[in-house]
């Protein structure tokens, strides 16, 4: 069923129920956010949009950390996997949330609180990371460069 | 805020299930055991103060769809300078020649 929402990237759009995923918790720093929408954005870009409803202004850009990362393993407590009515890595999607700063080549993603989906339920959560090499701010091009050079 | 005073060794419950143990005192540094069930989560104070800064200031990324499309051929050019039309795509160039 298509559910009419407003936007801060596209004002007001149509988007599937499948995409918006309950925040039992919200989102630290924005508990108060219960419910988000997943969106694509226009072109074939990596990052997607995560929509806080109700609220137009605030959208975090988000973005896979597979898509900048080769080797990213999500490593996060069995509490969290719970939350999200999920049993194992396996059973979630990964997002990870981009900041962008002035200048755009700096972006880094947050890997330390990765947001979780369990697309069955469409419940997500901020979970927080147990790999101890996973910051709130990694580098999306230097990570990228990592990964490029590792595969020559 | 409950205040209890412990010792090396001596602990405290939490619940039924949850053990706070002293473990070792050095200095202004105290180590801590903590003995819970695996469904509990346990971590430092800090990590939630850093997410949550760095939540804030992803919300505070003021970007529109087009910079986002910039990002992706950014992205995809692995980042490198001059990925564009060296002849001057960029409104803000053109006119000065």
């Amino acid at each position: 069923m298509l559910v009419k929402i407003t936007t801060k990237p596209f004002g007001e759009t149509e988007v599937d129920e499948k995409q918006i995923i309950d925040f039992d918790d919200g989102i630290l720093g924005f508990d108060y956010i219960k419910k988000f929408a997943i969106l694509d954005s226009k072109d074939n870009s990596p990052f997607k949009w995560m929509q806080a409803l109700g609220h137009t202004e605030l959208a975090f850009i988000i973005i896979r950390p597979g898509d900048f990362m080769a080797d990213y393993r999500l490593v996060v407590s069995q509490s969290d996997l719970e939350c999200v009515g999920a049993e194992n890595p396996d059973g979630v999607l990964v997002f990870a949330i981009v900041t962008i700063p002035a200048d755009p080549a700096a972006m880094t993603a947050n890997l330390q609180g990765p947001i979780i989906i369990n697309p069955k339920n469409r419940k997500g959560r901020q979970a927080i990371s147990l790999s101890e090499g996973h910051r709130v701010r990694h580098g999306i091009l230097d990570e990228m460069k990592k990964t490029a050079a590792r595969k020559e | 805020m409950l205040v209890l005073a412990r010792r090396l060794n001596e602990s405290i419950i939490i619940g039924d299930d949850i053990e706070v143990v002293v473990i070792d005192i050095k200095g202004d540094q105290v180590k801590l055991g903590i003995r819970a069930p695996k469904r509990i989560s346990v971590h430092r104070k800090e990590i939630y103060d850093e997410i949550q800064q760095e939540n804030i200031a992803a919300m505070s990324s003021n970007l529109q769809p087009d910079t986002l499309k910039n990002l992706s051929d950014f992205l995809s050019g692995g980042g490198r300078e001059g990925t564009g039309d060296k002849n001057g795509s960029d409104p803000a160039k053109k006119g000065k020649s």
